[in-house]
């Protein structure tokens, strides 16, 4: 386990930080959350924009799918109101269903699209649904990746 | 992997709220006018069951205490969970968003780097302009509808207003808690005055003496009408999708301008009714906590992608077995239902009760002083983080 730890550290350094991007919020439908979809300059060179759209539009339809006020949700309010809102003691709330399906969302886009370029979705709801703030890492060098490479490869399993 | 103490977002919280029972209950800081409106129930209802009841029980039908009974669960009930709960706090700016914020309006000022005081960003929204305001202490543009409480000192989503008398802010997450605390007060009160009424017409004719229940009309009798007010302005508001904080400003009042209109509204009173009050229910943004070992394996996820294609053979495992479960709302409600059951045992066994010994087996086993710990022992409950005193605790979300 020390062992493991220590290589973090090492690919911890040579991966580092070099800008943050913040799409913010689309305010022309009212206070439901949407983010706007124009391509931000700094990512012009990392992603294409097409990539980047896709990910901000299914992120926008699956917030209006948490806030969708129909048949669903007015039985959910309804038989939460009936039972003096304690039955979200045992069940969870279609708004906290439809975010797990978001986190899952964001972290298969990160493994697929955007770890592999550099990049870094934070989920919006860390940031109060504000903005979606999106990393850029820099590979500070190559030369250190290829001595801890060896190094964990050699590493016992767990 | 280390395992280090998570530590929730509100142990850190910058506003001026207070938490309670492990941050699940959320208050504002001055709380004294809550245990007043606490009181003034309790006492109410108290002098109602035990003095009138009785009779209106056995003169007229048992269903009166029942139906008196119901009513006021339901008020309590929706009183505590609009004190309670998160009224839809925005969380402040992270360094980096408010650098970025401040290079954009540099950036539209000019580039000068004068700052021109008030600074407002203008959008769109359903063909009205509304005007953003931003917020110096929170450092974002304030959402439409948000307004920042100064007694509370945070932003919150669709501010209604600061209420005392629940002792929290009322906002997008608990308004319907406290429409409904408002309305079914309402009818409590009106229930109450009416049978009081009723049981001293029936005294004086059945047995020609006037029962001394003065104090219990005198304050039913302003509750009723202010209270009945309250519940008919906000159902004004409701029907018309506005909030109190818009309403007394006249943002969309026609005096404004011709074409002055509230670009929020749904169209229908239905509608805007349901939106309000069977809408869903956001989440609270402060449960929402990554650890910083989250960002560890995502620059991992970067690394091995970005240099090894093929990736090492131990890291190709999912990292659910390396990383520990982040605070969600699920971990959340299996330790509250655990909480609860410790809280009523712990109720129980220790109320002074002379004939507590009658009451069964766990009662009469624990019964004293050292309770809470002779409980947890044998209930073989370990958690990680260690259990924090419960100051105000009566009813869990």
């Amino acid at each position: 386990m020390a062992t493991e730890f220590h290589n973090l550290q090492e690919l911890r350094h040579s991966a580092s930080l070099a800008n943050k991007v913040f799409v913010q919020r689309d305010y022309s439908e009212g206070t439901t959350c949407k983010f706007q979809t124009k391509f931000p300059t700094e990512l012009e060179t990392r992603i294409e924009r097409s990539l980047f759209e896709d990910t901000v539009k299914t992120l926008n339809n699956y917030y209006a799918e948490a806030e969708k006020i129909g048949g669903q949700s007015y039985l959910e309010g309804c038989l939460a109101c009936a039972t003096a809102y304690l039955i979200f003691l045992c069940m969870e709330t279609r708004y906290e269903k439809v975010l797990k399906k978001i986190a899952k969302y964001i972290q298969e886009q990160n493994e697929k699209i955007y770890a592999p370029r550099g990049l870094l979705i934070t989920d919006p709801i860390e940031r109060g649904m504000r903005v979606i703030e999106i990393s850029i890492y820099e590979d500070r060098g190559s030369s250190g990746s290829s001595s801890s490479s060896s190094s964990v490869s050699g590493s016992t399993t767990r | 992997c280390k395992r280090t103490p998570k530590k929730r977002k509100w142990e850190s919280f910058p506003g001026r709220n207070k938490f309670y029972c492990n941050g699940r209950i959320m208050m504002a800081k001055q709380t004294g006018v809550f245990y007043l409106t606490l009181v003034l129930i309790l006492a109410t209802c108290g002098l109602f069951f035990t003095f009138d009841c009785p009779f209106l029980a056995l003169q007229l039908t048992p269903v009166i205490p029942v139906i008196g009974g119901v009513l006021f669960l339901f008020v309590l009930g929706t009183l505590l969970r609009t004190s309670f709960s998160d009224p839809g706090v925005l969380p402040r700016a992270t360094p980096d968003e408010a650098a970025d914020l401040e290079r954009q309006i540099d950036v539209a000022n000019g580039g000068t780097g004068y700052r021109p005081p008030p600074r407002t960003k203008e959008v769109e929204i359903n063909g009205q302009t509304v005007k953003l305001k931003y917020c110096f202490t929170c450092k974002i543009f304030r959402p439409p509808r948000a307004s920042h409480c100064s007694l509370c000192d945070n932003c919150v989503e669709r501010f209604d207003h600061h209420c005392p008398w629940v002792g929290n802010c009322v906002g997008r997450r608990n308004y319907r808690f406290f429409y409904m605390f408002i309305l079914s007060l309402s009818f409590l009160t009106i229930f109450i005055f009416a049978f009081v009424i009723t049981h001293i017409i029936l005294r004086k004719y059945l047995r020609g003496v006037f029962p001394d229940l003065r104090s219990g009309v005198v304050v039913c009798f302003f509750s009723v009408w202010s209270i009945v007010g309250l519940s008919g302005f906000h159902t004004y508001l409701i029907s018309s999708n506005q909030t109190t904080n818009e309403d007394i400003k006249g943002s969309w009042s026609s005096k404004r301008g011709k074409d002055n209109y509230n670009p929020y509204s749904y169209g229908n009173i239905f509608t805007n009714c349901c939106a309000a009050l069977c809408g869903p229910l956001p989440p609270r943004y402060s449960l929402y906590l990554h650890t910083h070992r989250c960002s560890l394996r995502h620059l991992l996820y970067f690394f091995i992608h970005h240099n090894h294609p093929s990736g090492p053979a131990w890291v190709q495992q999912p990292e659910r077995n390396a990383s520990p479960q982040p605070w969600t709302p699920e971990t959340t409600r299996k330790e509250l239902c655990f909480e609860m059951f410790y809280l009523f045992v712990y109720l129980v066994g220790t109320s002074r009760r002379t004939h507590c010994h009658s009451s069964g087996p766990i009662v009469h086993v624990f019964s004293g002083r050292n309770t809470w710990r002779k409980l947890r022992r044998t209930c073989k409950l370990h958690t990680e983080r260690p259990r924090p005193r419960i100051e105000h605790a009566t009813f869990l979300l």
